[in-house]
């Protein structure tokens, strides 16, 4: 019997119907009324979504779990989705993408898993500074990785290292909902010490006789319920019967290519759903113009010239508004989502982040996408 | 020399190398390896400043902010018993300074880009609403390319005279202008709408170069900014004042004639002082950077003060710093300016500088002036005299 998806969220309350209506708009002047329910406190607000952390868990080494309180703006989430985190660092604000761990449904408290990668600025930031009391900007909820309202029969979810942090998401919604059909819940992780979430998946298995956990870890064989990296016969050993199941993946390029290729042999790309978590990639180190420039909103994509992004804007037959076409009024202002520019003003390299740049003296520095 | 950042620093001579000479109309002239040397000195402030751009500066701008919002609510709540004199007093007073802070020290700066670097969407130029009657999208393109592009070029910078002033003897004289004063009365006491009805260049559809129809997208614009202010100021909030109606009215009236007035008597000291210079299309045709910033100097002009005034100003009385980098943190100008004003000196460029009282004397004083048909020669006057 396939547990029914948990209620729509209800219609909001009084308080926030007073808070978000028109006319405490009108009173409120252009701050809005979140230009001062900020200044009570900083994680209030009824349009702009922040969450407060209220503990900040250090149980690996180089990971930290964040359990987040969102103010009234979130309108919630379904199990696998991911949302865009903005945190200030120095002074300037940074975006970046994780998975909600926690499960789905009409709550407002959510929890995250950051793991530090090697070059990581936020990352490394939040597993070193991330604190109780630190607010957080949040987008909202966005992912086609998640699963359907009908709730499957059986299940197989696949994870390794960071990549848990959807399909956990995903056990725990289906616990709560007190599924019955059977669940999979494959994770590879390098050892025992920095498998995230280890004691809670075994609670979780302990009580819910449905779920089976099998980890393998690939630095510690041995201690695991399997050994070594994924392949197509370490799967038929762990379930015969995966063919039958509805299949969620998440996890570095090289397992989901593995994954693709054993569904594809035979014939079941349908049941395998897939997430990746790509790291951005570094700016070519060449001084030869290459990449291409993606004009996300006009769908225009071309060569990059290595000319400054207004005047590669201009040549495509775009009209991009501009003033002084020399860094000082900042009219040319638009947001780069995707990419590096060098800045021809100060010969500065950008970072990697979406951010705000003036485009008439940017110049793309291998692929970039911008919102033009 | 001493290495303390205060008013009394020795200031290097000129030097024979750096100082430019003055030429026999009375202006100062440089030569364009001085003009690059400048803009090399001018560019390298400008790179430290950003490098050194951080939590300290994006916390002061919130704390400004949080200071507002605060005199917002103070003012608004105390209007609310403003039957009661001293409550009508500190409440309009805190509402005064509230819009004076929200348009000049935040507004200004921000939709300058002072603080785009951040990525915080509130901060962000290109989003950016304030509270007053010109909208912010049709400012940011009056002001911040126009005004800081084409700064004191006659007939590019509408800034000069805003289209119904005489400002400059450049501009020639007409009968009309003999209510120059009491224009300049008119536009300082509802100057909201003056800056609000900017783009619509009145004086150019006067003179049959656009038309009406042609600013149809700019009076939408402007009508849907006016409706929501009025509603605000003079309809929503006395009437929720009850009996009280009127108390409320006159005192968010009396707010914004006294940020018209200050914003007004700040900004026209900004360029029209004794003193500063106006330039023609011709001379400043293909600028370079240096000829750029050099321009930006001498066709502005700042207000000597305390901390205070300054930051109530929008620390646009360091309109010299602000005009050289528009888009650094005007919290940082204050200790540019000591840099700036000794470059000045080495180069031999005036350096315009008074007291609030003195500047905006003179500026009164140009406006009579300039009422009158011109006597005598034209560029006599013109040049500053170092302070």
């Amino acid at each position: 019997m396939t547990a029914t998806a948990t209620e729509p969220p209800k219609p909001r309350r009084m308080g926030q119907r007073i808070l978000g209506s028109g006319l405490l708009d009108l009173l409120a002047g252009p701050p809005g009324v979140d230009g001062y329910l900020e200044q009570i406190r900083p994680a209030w607000g009824v349009q702009d979504r922040r969450a407060e952390v209220i503990a900040a868990d250090r149980r690996t080494p180089d990971a930290v779990t964040l359990a987040l309180r969102a103010n009234l703006a979130w309108e919630g989430f379904e199990s696998g989705q991911f949302v865009q985190v903005a945190v200030e660092i120095d002074g300037s604000r940074r975006t970046r993408s994780y998975s909600l761990a926690s499960a789905a449904g009409p709550g407002r408290t959510l929890e995250l898993t950051v793991k530090a990668h090697p070059e990581g600025l936020v990352s490394n930031f939040l597993v070193e500074n991330a604190r109780p009391g630190m607010v957080l900007g949040l987008g909202p909820a966005e992912g086609d990785f998640r699963i359907p309202l009908e709730r499957p029969e059986r299940l197989l979810l696949i994870s390794a290292g960071s990549g848990i942090t959807p399909v956990m998401s995903m056990l725990r919604t289906l616990c709560a909902e007190d599924h019955n059909g059977s669940i999979t819940f494959l994770h590879y992780a390098p050892d025992p010490g920095r498998a995230i979430y280890r004691d809670e998946l075994e609670q979780i298995a302990a009580v819910h006789p449905n779920v089976r956990l099998v980890r393998s870890y690939t630095r510690a064989p041995g201690a695991g319920e399997a050994d070594g990296h994924f392949s197509r016969s370490q799967l038929a050993e762990i379930d015969p019967g995966y063919a039958a199941a509805e299949t969620f993946a998440c996890g570095p390029p090289a397992l989901l290519d593995a994954l693709r290729e054993a569904w594809g042999a035979e014939d079941l790309e349908l049941r395998l759903h897939l997430e990746s978590f790509v790291s951005s990639t570094l700016a070519p180190a060449s001084g030869v113009p290459e990449g291409s420039i993606h004009f996300a909103n006009s769908g225009v994509r071309i060569e990059n010239s290595g000319a400054v992004l207004l005047e590669q804007a201009e040549s495509a037959g775009l009209s991009p508004a501009s003033g002084c076409r020399m860094g000082i009024c900042h009219t040319c202002c638009c947001r780069k989502t995707a990419g590096t520019v060098r800045n021809l003003s100060t010969g500065q390299l950008s970072s990697n982040d979406a951010e705000e740049i003036q485009i008439c003296i940017s110049a793309p520095v291998g692929d970039v996408v911008v919102d033009l | 020399m001493s290495n303390t950042a205060t008013a009394t620093t020795a200031i290097p001579e000129p030097s024979a190398a750096t100082c430019g000479a003055v030429d026999k109309s009375g202006e100062i002239r440089l030569s364009p390896e001085q003009l690059d040397a400048l803009g090399a000195e001018l560019d390298a402030i400008r790179q430290r400043v950003i490098d050194d751009r951080g939590e300290a500066d994006v916390n002061y701008i919130r704390r400004v902010i949080k200071a507002q919002r605060g005199l917002e609510v103070a003012g608004r709540g105390l209007l609310f018993v403003g039957f009661l004199p001293p409550a009508w007093l500190a409440g309009t007073t805190a509402l005064s300074i509230s819009k004076i802070l929200d348009n000049m020290e935040i507004g200004h700066n921000v939709m300058h880009g002072q603080f785009d670097w951040t990525n915080d969407p509130k901060l962000s130029s290109k989003g950016f609403e304030w509270d007053t009657a010109c909208p912010a999208d049709q400012w940011r393109h009056s002001h911040n390319y126009l005004h800081h592009t084409h700064t004191n070029i006659v007939g590019k910078d509408r800034d000069i005279g805003y289209g119904v002033l005489r400002m400059s003897e450049d501009q020639d004289w007409r009968p009309y202008y003999l209510g120059n004063p009491l224009y300049a009365a008119l536009l300082a006491t509802f100057f909201q709408y003056g800056v609000a009805l900017h783009d619509v260049e009145t004086e150019r559809i006067a003179a049959g170069e656009t038309t009406l129809k042609e600013k149809r997208d700019v009076l939408n614009g402007i009508w849907h900014k006016v409706r929501r202010q009025t509603l605000k100021d003079y309809v929503l909030f006395p009437a929720l004042s009850g009996p009280g109606f009127l108390f409320t009215l006159a005192g968010n009236a009396t707010a914004n004639l006294t940020r018209n007035l200050w914003a007004f008597t700040i900004i026209f000291c900004g360029h029209f002082p004794d003193g500063t210079q106006e330039f023609s299309e011709e001379e400043t045709a293909d600028e370079t950077r240096g000829e750029w910033y050099f321009r930006q100097v001498l066709g502005s002009a700042n207000l000597e003060g305390g901390k205070l005034f300054h930051i109530l100003a929008g620390n646009l009385s360091h309109q010299i710093e602000h005009h050289l980098f528009p888009d650094l943190p005007a919290n940082r100008y204050a200790a540019i300016s000591i840099e700036v004003r000794e470059i000045c000196e080495r180069y031999g460029i005036p350096y315009n500088s008074g007291p609030l009282a003195k500047q905006f004397g003179s500026v009164v004083r140009k406006i009579c002036r300039l009422a009158l048909p011109d006597r005598g020669s034209r560029k006599l006057g013109r040049l500053a005299a170092a302070h």
